[in-house]
Parts: C-alpha cells; structure tokens; sequence
C-alpha cells in the first residue's frame, strides 16, 4: 500500500491532484460526472473583487498539443462567490479548497484575499500575478521581483491563511521572482500560468483571439513547466505547486520529482473531464511501478547527488 | 453529459463540403433536440462540438460541414471506426414553448438540428413550417426530409437557384405561425429577430467552444440575463434574452 498524501504549508491533502483554476469553474459541473471528493483539493475560478465578463470571443484557439485562451478572468465577483459558488461547493466536495484570487490593484488583492481568509472551506490562498489576458493587473505585477513582493507583502498584512503566488514563465528570470515573494513573506509558489502566445485566421489574415494574444496552455508547455519547477525549486526553500501541461500520473511524479510539493492539472480537464479521477486511481500503481512507496519523500528528489 | 464510444455505421458526403455521420451506441444522455456531442478527432487536442441532428435509442446522426482540421479529419473516417465523444451537451430547444403552429427555420449548416426537432414537434400533433437558406443548390441539404414528415417546406438561395432567390428572411411572408425555433449563422438570427418582434422564438447560438460542457467560459455571451455559456447554458437561448 502506497502512502500518496501531501502536505502544502501545513495543509494535509490525501493526494496531490488538484484541478488549475479556470479549467474546473466551481466544481459542480464535474461533480455531475464524477464525485470530486477524490481530489485532493480544487483551485476555484479567479475571483476578482468585481464581476468581469472577460475578453471578447473567440477566447479559444487551438494549437498542437494544447491551447490559447484569453477568457480574461471571467467571474461572478467575490460577493456572489462567497454568497453562492462557495456553497455549491461545498455540497459536492467536503474538503479544503484553494482560492485564486486576482487584482487590478494592491488594494484589490488585499481585499479580495482578505474576504477569502475568512471562508472556512478555503485553507489556502492562491494570488494570481500571472494572467496574461488582462491589461493593467494580472501578469503586470509578476513580470518584476519588486511588485510581486509588494503584492505578497500586502497580502500577507491582512491574512492568516497560507499565502501561494502563482508566478508567470513570461519573464527572463523566474527564480528571481520567486525569490523576491519568498522574502516578502509568500508561503509557496504556484507555477506556471499560462505562456503568451497566438494564433491567426489564415481566411481573414487576423489575429483568432479577438483580444489578439492569449495563454498556452496543454502537454506542449510540460517540458516548460517542469524545467522552471526545477530551477525554482533550487531558488528558494517554500513549498511549490507544479503545473503546466500534466496529463497523466507519470507527468505528477516528474513535476513532484522537479520540486513540487503538489500538481494542478489545468488544459486536460477541458478535453478530458475525468482526468483528474483518472491520475488520482493511477497514481499508486505508477509508484509502485517506480519504486516508490511514500510519495512526499520523491519532493524535488531530482536534486539529489 | 457522458463520455462514450460510438461507432460509425456510414459517412457520406450530402452537399457541399457537408457529411452525415450516422453512429450507433449510447444515446442516452440525449434529452432535447438541439443538443450536441463533442468528438474527440485523434491528433488534435480540442474536441470538436458537432449539433445532434436526429437520435434514437439505438443511435443519432451529426450533419458537419468541412471547415478545419477537425471536420476535414471527421470527413476522412470510414464505418467501422470508433469515435470518441462527450454526449448530449447542451440545453436543446424546449418544445414546450413552442406553439402549435411553429416555424423551424435554418441557415446552412445550422438546419441539422432543426429536423430532429421538426420531427418531434410534428409527432406532438405541431403544424411545422420549415424555412430553410442555403448559398445555393449546392450546399442545399435536407429540404426532402423535412418535407417527408410532413412539413411545410420553404428554400431560399442567395444565389436563387432553387426557392426564392434571397436570404431566408424573404420566406417569412409566406408562412403562417406563433413561434419559432432557429439555427444559423448569426447574422441571419438577427435579421430574423428583428422581422419578427413579435413572435416567440428560441434561437440556437454558435460559438469557438473550449471544453463544450461549461468549465472553461471560453464561449460565453452577453445576455440580459448576465453573461451565460453557449456550450452549457445554450446553445438554445429565447430571443427576448438576447442582446443584439
């Protein structure tokens, strides 16, 4: 009997399977295919302190091995998440969840983060200084070490609950960044979000995205992912969470052997809503045929010799 | 929503650029026509959203034009191969609504999901118009089976070379009815919407769709009633709530 539980900044997981946010809404939808109690817990939907619509559509290109989105960080807004999302939740999946938040504003992500610190059911706060499909917040406060520190120092001013920055691969020197939240208090790293990229309409010689870029997202950016997991993990001494482009129990053992203390499955959902399922009832038997009995002492055994 | 394999019993090209694909296999999360699969095309990583266009217990037909990759792929497969789809995704249009004298009314290759519904409503005891617009004769498509159960059936051609030369729009005077329910590109719905203020109609809307079963807002519409995803919340939406 293999031993697959995690711990993420003192919180216990039962497996490091975690649906990316943006890619499982609040849950409910795959709760009517599948009990969700199985993850080990779920990244919601970016909330922002008001309701967005998003990008203009098409928000979706396709590419080999993956896709662009630019959705835009989409969401109700954090009253009518705490009011109703939550509590849907709630019903069909009884275990902590993680909120991803995202700002326009220091003082948006405080508030945000500040609003969220208080629901019980979330234990881990996920700030989101990555998304590449907004102008004005989003990537632009991670894309320099100084403003990804000013946005976790304020947030951990006016929280309890752990604190993890998810960190765009859109800049020259991740670990630089990573470094700078460490310093400013962040409780770990949630790596990557999505890499800017586009694709045109051959027909209408234009750009497909009508917001023009949009965020890779699949099994292309693994690699990507798994190698900057890897050197972020050298950087700094704060539990990270792995994602880019995993689709199967055998991508989780390498990103948790690059460094990562837990995995986010983002794309896959999209083409294959029982992904998730299927990598956490894959996961001991790949263990087992690795070797490998206790799943938190493989964390960034790559390192090792 | 299920995830099933079907198998395809034949693949036939029907008018330009436009194949029937009749599968056999598990039809049951299948409710209301208007709904749709999402077929999973080896190689390509998104599934590809196709409207059901008739269904029963023991299998359903899609009608897709070629227009990519996917549908390019789709119109290469051959009877016997697997195929691979999330199942009956969608609202559909809701019959209930529709009153006893209802027009379907089609565009292209939006007309597919029409026939299945015509064929319910007209074995409810509905007296169905079916107004249909096509480019020309050659992409034209299922005006005989519509006609066969017992609709009347009306085509227009912008080109004029069958029906009534023009969009499908100029139809209307010829037709009496108190409701509508219709498919095509969305400009023709908007002309449509605005011709008839009065009546009725739910409208079936066409988006780039990510997932195809609301997880990830890749496909939502501004609507009265706040944003909604065509792929979960639709693709069948009253008219009255949208925003033209």
């Amino acid at each position: 009997m293999v031993d697959t539980s995690v711990t993420l900044a003192g919180v216990e997981l039962q497996n490091p399977v975690i649906p990316a946010s943006g890619t499982f809404g609040f849950g409910y939808e795959f709760a009517e295919i599948y009990d969700i109690n199985c993850l080990g817990s779920i990244s919601i939907k970016g909330t922002t302190r008001s309701p967005r619509f998003g990008n203009d559509t098409p928000r979706i290109a396709e590419c080999a091995s993956g896709l662009l989105n630019s959705v835009g960080l989409q969401n109700p807004g954090v009253d009518a998440v705490v009011a109703e999302e939550l509590p849907k939740l709630r019903k069909c999946f009884s275990k902590p969840i993680i909120a991803n938040i995202s700002g326009f504003s220091i003082d948006e992500y405080v508030e945000c983060c500040a609003r969220m610190d208080t629901q019980e059911q979330v234990a881990i706060l996920e700030v989101n200084i990555s998304c590449p499909n907004v102008h004005g917040g989003g990537m632009s406060f991670g894309t320099c070490p100084e403003s990804a520190a000013e946005v976790t120092r304020a947030v951990k001013a006016a929280v309890k609950k752990p604190v993890f920055i998810k960190l765009t691969p859109n800049v020259t020197d991740i670990c630089a960044v990573a470094r700078a939240c460490e310093e400013a208090g962040a409780d770990g790293i949630s790596m990557i979000n999505t890499l800017l990229g586009m694709r045109l309409d051959l027909r209408r010689r234009r750009p497909l995205l009508a917001n023009v870029t949009g965020g890779l997202s699949g099994p292309a950016v693994f690699p990507v992912a798994l190698r900057m997991v890897y050197q972020v993990y050298e950087a700094v001494d704060i539990p990270i969470i792995g994602m880019g482009g995993v689709s199967c129990a055998e991508d989780v053992l390498e990103m948790m052997l690059a460094g990562a203390s837990a995995v986010q499955i983002g794309a896959m959902n999209l083409v294959e809503p029982y992904i998730c399922r299927d990598i956490v009832s894959a996961l001991p038997e790949t263990m087992e045929k690795y070797g490998m009995s206790e799943l938190k002492t493989i964390i960034g055994g790559a390192h090792n010799g | 929503m299920i995830k099933t394999v079907y198998t395809i019993v034949s693949n036939e090209k029907i008018a330009d650029g436009a194949y029937r694909m009749r599968l056999s296999g598990d039809t049951g999360a299948i409710t209301a026509p208007g709904q749709f699969i999402d077929i999973s095309v080896p190689e390509l990583f998104l599934r590809r959203p196709i409207s059901v266009c008739d269904w029963d217990g023991s299998g359903l037909t899609v009608i897709y034009k070629t227009v990519g990759r996917g549908t390019d792929a789709m119109s290469k497969m051959r009877p016997g191969d697997a195929l691979e789809a999330l199942s009956g995704l969608g609202n559909g249009f809701d019959m209930s609504r529709c009153a006893r004298r209802t027009a379907v009314i089609g565009g292209g290759v939006g007309t597919p999901p029409l026939l299945g519904l015509a064929k319910r409503l007209t074995a409810a005891g509905h007296e169905v118009t079916a107004m249909l617009g096509f480019n020309g004769t050659g992409d034209m498509m299922l005006a005989d089976e519509f006609a066969a159960l017992g609709c009347r059936t009306l085509v227009a051609t912008a080109d004029g070379s069958c029906g009534t030369k023009g969009f499908v729009t100029e139809l209307l005077p010829q037709a009496g009815f108190d409701s509508f329910c219709a498919c095509g590109p969305l400009p023709m719905l908007r002309a449509l919407c605005a011709a008839l203020p009065d009546v009725p109609g739910q409208v079936s809307l066409e988006e780039r769709m990510g997932c195809g079963f609301g997880a990830c807002m890749g496909c939502t519409h501004k609507t009265k009633n706040g944003p909604k995803r065509v792929c979960k919340d639709g693709p069948v939406f009253d008219k009255e709530e949208l925003i033209w």
